[in-house]
């Protein structure tokens, strides 16, 4: 036992596997733009590595226990920002997700409340003694999650709102939530989603255009469905071994929607093969695993908490939109952690990491 | 301390690794996924984003040229735009007709009607649209390449007559293929290709049109063509040269220019064509990129019939100028003796019949029967020859059948016989019927063509020459019924009086100083007595006159009708202007010939005589 946490403690593994995912984010960011007019993305975006990698030393200094004793005020400051940005935020492709930082930054404020709710959900499960959850824990723990996922709807950003929900999820679960809950959960979703299905009428058209597109991809080959079809196209013309790096002409001739970003995979899945794929898919799986190890070794309940509260929305993502590169998923804008370009959504995942680091370098500390 | 800092329950190790085993689980699945992708429908796929990228875009190959004898251009071919729809993806056209129809300004019916044309057509071969886009069209595909992928715009050729309707008919138009065209052609037109439909663009069509070619491109997401892969070049359609001559073909028309009628003037020793019209007629203009179905219909059902070329369709009754065939026969078969002679009181009664003549000519003989056009000399001629030997002669000088000129459609007209008479008729030959046709009246017709050919085939003893547009027509043979000097003569002299003696049907209007011009007018009565007793008033008759210049071995010949003209001696005047052209330009060459110092021998003079021993 040690009084002080020590940067030999970080979790080097971890990080060159994140290394790792964010070279090839990098190489294929590079790949999909240099040809076009967004050439040199990929230095914008190894500067958000860059002031992601700082934040996460300096989230790792805070010891993540004086973060859960300020969890009410947190949670009270994330949902004032996203009131906020719904009052003041400025809108780019039709959603209000976005508040200006000064010097031509803008923050998407909903990345800053996952970090708020995996520190708050992880305070309020720790907070239970026994290994049980009652069914008041599952629905104050419902309603701190659906307050913000409501306000993140709102947005509207369906994608995000829906990444808060599996903190929640795995939480209840690691928390000792019961099977006769899970059951009644299970009935109440199966008669909620009928439910939800004959409400769809009251979402955003682009909401109700998703759903449909996502039910009947080829009616609608220049929307969402086309966006679906293009990159499926890209991946399975990538075939066993890849076109080769820049090579691609899903990619190079713009057919793979947002090549750079959310669609990332396919780009990659086309230039690199399913070799490619795999490498990636493996990585992803490495980091998970990885980070269930640090919540094994985790020094007390809340510190495994945090890491899950992580973990689990890492592994959303990468399920959700590796599944939508594919087609098994609609298009929701869930990007892939590391991977696809993106300022506010990269420093959310060092930040994030930087909460495992602290973990993980005050297991031995008392 | 706060209480939930301490450690009293144990980290859940079981349920950690429960979490573990899901992911594995889940990468499993999703590495399934990727696999179906790209391994097991990975040719599907690959074929997909070849479609993707690639896009053929045709090369239309300009049509050649048409030039006149001088190499004048007399049609051409410019570069435009027509716009494209691409149809691989049959859901997203769908979805862009509405915008497409409203953008472009065209019609379900008629999108719908080019869609259904080119069903069978592999898809991916695009179908013309809107040929001769504006520059607001233009502008419109551009602007919309991101939202509307299904329009292209391709550059093609298209027809152009600088001259407008002159030449209308006997050029003809182009259009697009029809789809027994199509079928027949066995791959070689596409939908929307455009072809000689009528014409010379018909009769040459295969000369003309060259050979598409194809360009294979790499498109972006957009639709925008990034570079090149392969073209297969377009091999242009060669121009071919006319025998026409502008400047003639142009006096011609303008003396047409109120008229309905036609004209054909021909070298007499070769048969080149040097100038036809036929009016009224159309400007081909308006077909070269799409007629309007209203347009066509309204040409079509034109009671003045302007899609007719009338210098080689036109059947009409030959009248008089029938009078040179009689002659002909009556000196040929020596049935009737050269001198003999009639008696024209002005009237005469055949068979109970009473027939007119338009004057009292007294005693008339062959010369005079000619030169003063009388129909009672030539009632009591048709009656002695009877109707077989006219039409023996008739068919030996090529009427009654087609002259073979380069173009479409030519008529053959009609000479009766007695065999005709009961094939056609079913009844014996009326005898009575032998004195109308005797004059150019009755059941017999003649084109302009095949009149022209007649004349000169007569001033020059027997040879008939083989008409034709096309310069370099190799291997035309003229036919030959040959004719005794002693008729060639005669006849000759009297169609020189025709013009030049004072009692000739042209009342020496139409003399020329200089040259030895020749000619035989026809007026034919476009309906019968009855007819006219029933409209209780005359219908205008149709003129003719036919002219030859020299009166033997003739240079030139010039056919001209014009419909409702009345008297043939009021067209005399037209062929008059159009021989003096041909001689005036004639004359200012060989002056210009003389006044250049003593040309060198040169090679070309050489191979000439080569040529002609």
């Amino acid at each position: 036992m040690r009084d002080r946490p020590r940067v030999h403690d970080f979790d080097w593994t971890l990080l060159a596997i994140v290394g790792a995912i964010s070279g090839l984010g990098i190489a294929e960011i590079y790949s999909s733009t240099h040809a076009s007019a967004m050439v040199g993305m990929q230095y914008r975006q190894l500067m958000w590595i860059a002031v992601g990698i700082a934040g996460m030393f300096l989230v790792s200094r805070i010891d993540y226990h004086t973060l859960l004793d300020q969890s009410p005020v947190l949670y009270a400051i994330g949902i004032a920002t996203l009131l906020a940005v719904l009052a003041i935020g400025h809108s780019r492709f039709g959603a209000k997700r976005w508040v200006a930082l000064g010097g031509g930054v803008n923050l998407q404020v909903s990345e800053l409340m996952k970090l708020i709710i995996i520190v708050v959900l992880a305070r309020y499960f720790s907070e239970v003694r026994t290994d049980r959850l009652t069914l008041k824990d599952l629905v104050k723990v419902s309603l701190l999650t659906l307050i913000p996922v409501a306000l993140i709807l709102k947005q509207p950003d369906l994608g995000t709102a829906m990444v808060l929900i599996p903190v929640a999820i795995v939480g209840a679960f690691l928390a000792g939530i019961e099977w006769k809950h899970v059951a009644v959960g299970v009935v109440l979703i199966g008669i909620l989603v009928p439910f939800a299905w004959h409400m769809r009428n009251h979402l955003k058209p682009y909401q109700q255009q998703r759903i449909e597109t996502f039910l009947h991809p080829e009616e609608d080959q220049r929307g969402a469905g086309y966006q679906i079809l293009q990159s499926q196209i890209a991946v399975g013309a990538g075939g066993f071994w890849g076109k080769g790096f820049g090579k691609g002409s899903q990619n190079q001739l713009g057919f793979v929607p947002v090549r750079y970003s959310d669609f990332i995979l396919a780009a990659l899945a086309e230039e690199q093969g399913f070799i490619g794929v795999c490498v990636v898919l493996l990585l992803y799986l490495g980091l998970i695993l990885r980070l269930v190890d640090n919540a094994q070794k985790a020094k007390d309940k809340a510190g495994m908490f945090v890491v899950m509260g992580v973990t689990a929305i890492l592994g959303f993502h990468v399920l959700v939109n590796a599944s939508m590169v594919i087609g098994y998923m609609p298009v929701t804008g869930i990007p892939l952690p590391l991977m696809s370009y993106g300022g506010s959504a990269t420093a959310f995942v060092f930040l994030a990491l930087g909460l495992v680091m602290n973990v993980r370098m005050r297991r031995f500390v008392n | 301390m706060a209480p939930w800092t301490v450690s009293d329950s144990k980290i859940p190790q079981g349920r950690l690794a429960l979490v573990s085993y899901l992911s594995v689980g889940l990468v499993v699945l999703l590495l399934v996924g990727f696999w179906k992708l790209q391994v097991v429908q990975s040719g599907h796929f690959a074929d997909l984003a070849e479609r993707n990228r690639i896009r053929y875009i045709p090369i239309i190959a300009p049509r050649g040229a048409m030039l006149d004898r001088e190499g004048r251009v007399l049609v051409d071919s410019y570069p435009s735009f027509s716009i494209l729809l691409l149809r691989d993806e049959p859901k997203l056209l769908e979805k862009s007709l509405p915008q497409i129809e409203e953008g472009l300004g065209i019609t379900r019916e008629d999108l719908q009607q080019q869609l259904d044309a080119a069903k069978f057509e592999p898809k991916f071969q695009p179908i013309v649209i809107k040929p001769a886009a504006t520059q607001g069209d233009i502008a419109f595909v551009e602007s919309h390449r991101a939202d509307l992928p299904v329009l292209e715009l391709m550059m093609v050729q298209r027809r152009r007559y600088p001259h407008a309707d002159m030449l209308g008919n006997t050029i003809g138009y182009v259009g697009e293929v029809s789809a027994q065209e199509l079928e027949k052609s066995d791959g070689h037109y596409r939908p929307g290709d455009i072809v000689g439909k009528a014409g010379l663009e018909r009769q040459y069509n295969s000369t003309l049109e060259g050979t598409d070619g194809m360009r294979r491109v790499v498109v972006n997401s957009v639709g925008k063509a990034v570079r090149t892969l392969d073209d297969v070049e377009a091999i242009p359609g060669k121009p071919i040269q006319l025998t026409i001559d502008y400047d003639l073909q142009s006096l011609a028309e303008s003396e047409f220019a109120d008229k309905e009628g036609a004209l054909i003037a021909m070298d007499a020793r070769t048969g080149e064509v040097l100038a036809i019209v036929s009016r009224p007629t159309f400007d081909p203009n308006d077909f070269a990129v799409r007629i309007p179905p209203k347009e066509w219909a309204a040409l079509n059902t034109d009671t003045h019939t302007p899609l007719l070329n009338r210098a080689i369709q036109a059947q009409l009754a030959p009248g008089s100028v029938f009078k040179v065939v009689e002659a002909v026969a009556m000196l040929e078969s020596k049935a009737i003796p050269a001198n003999y002679t009639a008696y024209c009181p002005g009237s005469a009664t055949f068979y109970g019949h009473l027939y007119h003549c338009d004057h009292v000519h007294g005693e008339v003989d062959l010369h005079k029967g000619i030169v003063a056009s009388c129909d009672v000399y030539f009632y009591n001629v048709g009656k002695l020859l009877g109707i077989d030997r006219i039409d023996q002669y008739a068919t030996g000088l090529g009427l009654g059948q087609r002259t073979g000129i380069d173009l479409p459609g030519e008529e053959p007209g009609l000479i009766p016989s007695e065999e005709w008479s009961e094939r056609v008729n079913h009844h014996k030959w009326w005898p009575g019927s032998t004195i109308s046709v005797a004059i150019g009246q009755g059941p017999i017709t003649a084109t302009p063509v095949q009149l022209a050919r007649m004349i000169a085939a007569v001033a020059k003893g027997g040879t008939l020459i083989a008409p034709h547009l096309l310069k370099d027509a190799g291997g035309l043979k003229a036919a030959s019924y040959p004719l005794s000097d002693d008729t060639v003569q005669q006849l000759t002299d009297a169609m020189w009086g025709v013009v030049n003696e004072p009692n000739g049907t042209t009342s020496e209007t139409v003399k020329l100083q200089n040259v030895d011009f020749a000619g035989k007018t026809g007026t034919a009565q476009t309906e019968s007595f009855a007819l006219q007793n029933k409209l209780g008033k005359h219908l205008k008759e149709n003129g003719w006159f036919i002219g030859i210049a020299p009166r033997r071995n003739p240079e030139i010949v010039v056919a001209a009708l014009v419909q409702g003209a009345g008297w043939g001696s009021s067209v005399a005047p037209i062929v008059r202007d159009v021989v003096r052209a041909y001689y005036d330009k004639k004359n200012a060459r060989m002056q210009q010939t003389t006044a250049q110092t003593t040309p060198a021998p040169s090679p070309l003079v050489a191979t000439v005589g080569a040529q002609h021993p």
